[in-house]
């Protein structure tokens, strides 16, 4: 056996936006163990239900992640309507699915810009930055927000769409669809990529479905988990098969992206053409009183909201269970055996989002 | 409407057991949370199989020894070493145990006080 060394790797390095440390256990060049520290910008997010109403909340909810912050929201006032048994009208269930596709479209393209780049692959990370601007202007023509939205609201949504925009933006899908195909055939077929990611970090099937493994993650690896399966917003009105892949390694997690944002386009248009008119929010009195595990599916896997009141303005509770935090089990198992200088390629198929996982 | 959700109690005592059952059916954990109430503290670990929750709660005390179920699902080491720093509730026999150390907060177990203030006319 050769001699074992310690090397660390994060929480600062040129492939994480957010700290993460991983200390990479060595034989040689391979690693062998991977011990993950997370925790440096832990902000507690979840302790303010006690000083924030419920209504208010969702500003809060919405803020834990600069990505994919929709759809936190969405989880949040889906769970606060259960609890208090709202059935929010139709219009406001397409409207949020819709706006929740394009945030998984500018996270997956923002994935892909950032991989590209970790590759030094800079002609796919600027043409996926380009494309990502054109799903920005729409959500920022639509809701008045490019990161943030603050649309959701307990009861419905703030903002509609109105028919001409609607039509503006089924234009626009179908030239980026267009653009999206010859982006990711060049990213998927490149023979360089291929070289690089096929039959590196492999996870497999069980194993990513023990260790918790949520998203594309799992997908990868041949499980077919995704959230929008439940049918939650309007997902159980419309056509969706979730992208599976079943090679486990990292080519598999890319591809169930990639493919994704296709799946993506395809609800929105469905979207688009059965939405149906009508008022996009109603009237809500009172405070819940119960407790509701909601669930959705973010661009990087299940996210949960749990969600506990007391009948008071106050929650008692608010927990959120992010894909990255489960995610974080399979990634150091993943990581054992790669050779050291394909850790960081590795660790960003998980897209792995340290400020969701820090809420 | 979504499926109704059932939490069903269980003791401390039954935790592993509960977790080995769960692997045997087939199902992954899913998550582990913990909630403040009063003086106690709910622990609800939740799994799942084919989008079917199943849901376990157990209330304990600040000092109850809490088994970890890091030997039936590995990855539960994440959720353990949360309620350990965050509630300060101790957690026996986690596979990978941070000993405090897995957050870095300012204040020592935050989330083991309420601050809860209500809304009065006139506060911003």
């Amino acid at each position: 056996m050769s001699k074992q060394i310690t090397i660390p790797f994060g929480p600062q390095h040129p492939v994480l936006p957010d700290p993460i440390h991983l200390d990479l256990v060595l034989e040689d060049e391979t690693v062998v163990d991977a011990i993950p520290t997370i925790g440096y910008v832990h902000r507690g997010l979840e302790k303010l239900v006690e000083k924030r109403e419920y209504t208010e909340y969702v500003f809060i909810a919405e803020r834990i992640c600069g990505i994919c912050s929709f759809i936190h929201s969405q989880a949040y006032v889906q769970g606060v309507e259960q609890i208090m048994g709202l059935e929010i009208p139709e219009r406001a269930q397409y409207l949020r699915t819709i706006w929740g596709e394009y945030s998984r479209l500018h996270s997956h393209l923002l994935w892909l810009g950032l991989f590209a780049d970790s590759m030094g692959f800079e002609s796919v990370f600027m043409n996926s930055w380009r494309l990502r601007e054109h799903i920005l202007d729409d959500l920022e023509a639509t809701t008045g927000g490019r990161v943030i939205q603050g649309v959701c609201k307990v009861g419905g949504v703030k903002k509609d769409i109105a028919p001409e925009k609607l039509d503006e933006m089924l234009k626009g899908l179908k030239t980026l669809e267009h653009e999206l195909a010859e982006l990711t055939d060049v990213f998927l077929f490149d023979s360089s990529m291929k070289h690089r990611l096929k039959g590196v970090g492999k996870l497999a099937k069980e194993d990513a479905y023990y260790l918790g493994a949520v998203g594309p993650t799992a997908r990868g690896s041949g499980i077919d988990i995704d959230m929008r399966s439940t049918g939650y917003a309007a997902f159980g009105k419309i056509n969706f098969k979730p992208v599976v892949e079943h090679d486990g390694d990292c080519y598999a997690r890319c591809a169930v992206r990639a493919k994704e944002m296709f799946t993506s386009i395809d609800i929105i248009e469905q979207c688009i053409k059965k939405i149906p008119d009508g008022p996009v929010d109603m009237k809500v009195t009172g405070a819940p009183d119960g407790e509701y595990f909601s669930r959705a599916e973010q661009p990087r896997g299940e996210v949960i909201h749990y969600i506990k009141g007391n009948g008071k303005k106050n929650l008692v509770r608010h927990r959120v269970r992010t894909p990255t935090f489960t995610n974080i089990p399979p990634l150091v198992t993943l990581l054992k055996g790669v050779e050291l200088a394909d850790v960081p390629v590795v660790v960003l198929t998980i897209d792995p989002c340290i400020g969701c996982a820090e809420r | 409407m979504m499926e109704p959700q059932v939490i069903a109690p269980i003791s401390v005592g039954e935790v592993v057991q509960k977790a080995q059952q769960a692997k045997k059916d087939g199902c992954r954990l899913v998550l582990i949370s913990c909630t403040k109430i009063g003086d106690d503290f709910e622990i609800i670990y939740t799994y799942e199989k084919d989008l079917k929750m199943t849901n376990f709660r157990i209330t304990v005390k600040q000092d109850t020894e809490i088994p970890s179920i890091s030997s039936v699902y590995f990855g539960s080491f994440v959720y353990e070493n949360e309620i350990h720093d965050l509630y300060g509730l101790p957690v026996k026999g986690i596979n990978i145990d941070f000993k405090g150390t897995f957050y870095k907060t300012a204040v020592k177990h935050p989330f083991s006080v309420t601050i809860t203030k209500e809304k009065k006319e006139g506060d911003a």
